[in-house]
């Protein structure tokens, strides 16, 4: 069972990597990655909502619309309940932490449209996940797009010094160190357990 | 008439939504292993698109401003709910290749985005119009990456065998850092071309404008900082 339950979390974090493998969060992977500590704080958001969405989603799954036979509405109910959720802890943050508030602050209410919470809250319902393995699946992949955004920075902050044809200036270069991080994440595939 | 068909020329070529604003990129780098597969998600947008655009645009006085997103999104999510039962039904073998893509319609900056810009402010025909343009533009942006990845990593076009007998196709396009090769590969020749990508400088706060206005990242960050 615990083999089971760390299985779940490794494959989504490495294995299956949201970002690099899955394509969910292309956005906020490009446009934020620019600087270090912007993505690193932009990522512990991300972990913090990806997580919590994914139990609510899969709780609401399974007690509301599954019993009802209202499996149709899911897209419809998960994507506002993420939005009210993502307003929900911003609320509960200013309040009684300002400090994690000041730090994630900017970040929070614009996760709502980073496509990662969305898909993942699918692919559990769609791989039938209870709760728990709902919520570490949930957080194996937001710990996965944090470790692929952070690398990416990390890459991008050497690149800013080199001397590019100029065509691949911007957006192509970028894609590029994507492209290279993907194959060396392709290379864990091979793991078994 | 001739407003109309700006509109067209304006989704096609003048600010075509995923070359020249990068707008909807998860789909785009998602679903284009295959050129099909890249028509399939490009006109199933495209549908959402028109219809979402007429809907907002006809109910752009009934809607008040404080609620507009929410309001948007449960359009938005009716509409491509309809939509993935359709592709279900009717079209078994697209809704397996496109799978968790289809329901995350919801979430392509290119929908919200046009509702936001466009919809909100404009009469239903120009709505109709702009969505068809944006739609047909993602579809043609789409089916190239699918076309460029189908023939250079499987050796095919559209299914159909293009390149001889004796060439090895390179499977890494079709693989996912394939999706990213080519579209650097795109960019990187219109660069060349001199066409200029449209996006937003904010470097002050870590966001350097790629897919602007979709993640609303840089737009809340833009807020934050102006203060």
């Amino acid at each position: 069972m615990n083999h089971n339950l760390l299985l779940i979390i490794i494959s989504s974090a490495i294995i299956n990597n949201v970002v690099l493998n899955q394509f969910l969060g292309i956005c906020s992977f490009l446009g934020v990655s620019k600087q270090m500590k912007a993505s690193a704080s932009l990522g512990v958001a991300v972990i913090f909502v990806i997580t919590i969405a994914s139990g609510v989603a899969s709780l609401l799954y399974d007690y509301v619309l599954a019993p009802l036979g209202l499996d149709f509405m899911k897209t419809i109910v998960f994507i506002l309940v993420i939005a009210a959720l993502v307003q929900i802890v911003e609320m509960f943050l200013k309040k009684k932490s300002p400090a994690i508030y000041k730090a994630l602050g900017i970040y929070l209410p614009l996760i709502t449209t980073n496509c990662a919470v969305l898909g993942v809250a699918l692919t559990n319902v769609q791989d039938g996940y209870n709760f728990i393995e709902s919520v570490l699946s949930g957080f194996g992949t937001a710990v996965g797009y944090t470790l692929a955004i952070v690398l990416l920075a990390s890459i991008r902050s050497r690149i800013r010094e080199e001397d590019l044809p100029a065509p691949l200036r911007g957006a192509p270069i970028v894609l590029i160190s994507a492209a290279l991080m993907s194959i060396a994440f392709m290379g864990f595939g091979g793991l078994s357990f | 008439m001739k407003k109309y068909l700006e509109r067209l020329y304006n989704g096609l070529v003048k600010e075509n939504p995923t070359l020249i604003l990068m707008l909807g990129m998860c789909p785009t780098l998602a679903v284009s292993t295959r050129a099909m597969n890249g028509i399939g998600m490009g006109l199933s947008t495209t549908a959402v698109l028109i219809l979402s655009n007429l809907v907002i645009s006809a109910l752009r006085k009934a809607i008040p401003d404080q609620v507009r997103l929410p309001a948007y999104i449960v359009i938005v999510a009716s509409l491509v709910t309809v939509t993935e039962l359709l592709i279900e039904a009717y079209l078994p073998s697209l809704y397996e290749a496109l799978g968790i893509y289809i329901p995350l319609i919801v979430v392509n900056c290119i929908i919200l985005g046009r509702a936001e810009a466009y919809a909100n402010k404009h009469s239903v025909g120009l709505s109709v119009m702009d969505g068809l343009g944006m739609g047909l533009g993602f579809t043609v942006a789409l089916t190239l990456a699918g076309l460029l990845r189908e023939v250079l990593g499987n050796g095919t076009a559209f299914g159909a065998q293009v390149l001889p007998a004796g060439v090895e196709p390179m499977g890494i396009f079709i693989q996912p850092p394939g999706a990213f090769l080519i579209i650097a590969l795109i960019i990187a020749v219109q660069n060349a071309l001199g066409i200029k990508t449209r996006q937003r400088k904010l470097v002050e706060s870590g966001c350097d404008g790629m897919c602007a206005g979709c993640t609303r990242v840089c737009d809340h960050a833009e807020e934050v900082t102006g203060k």
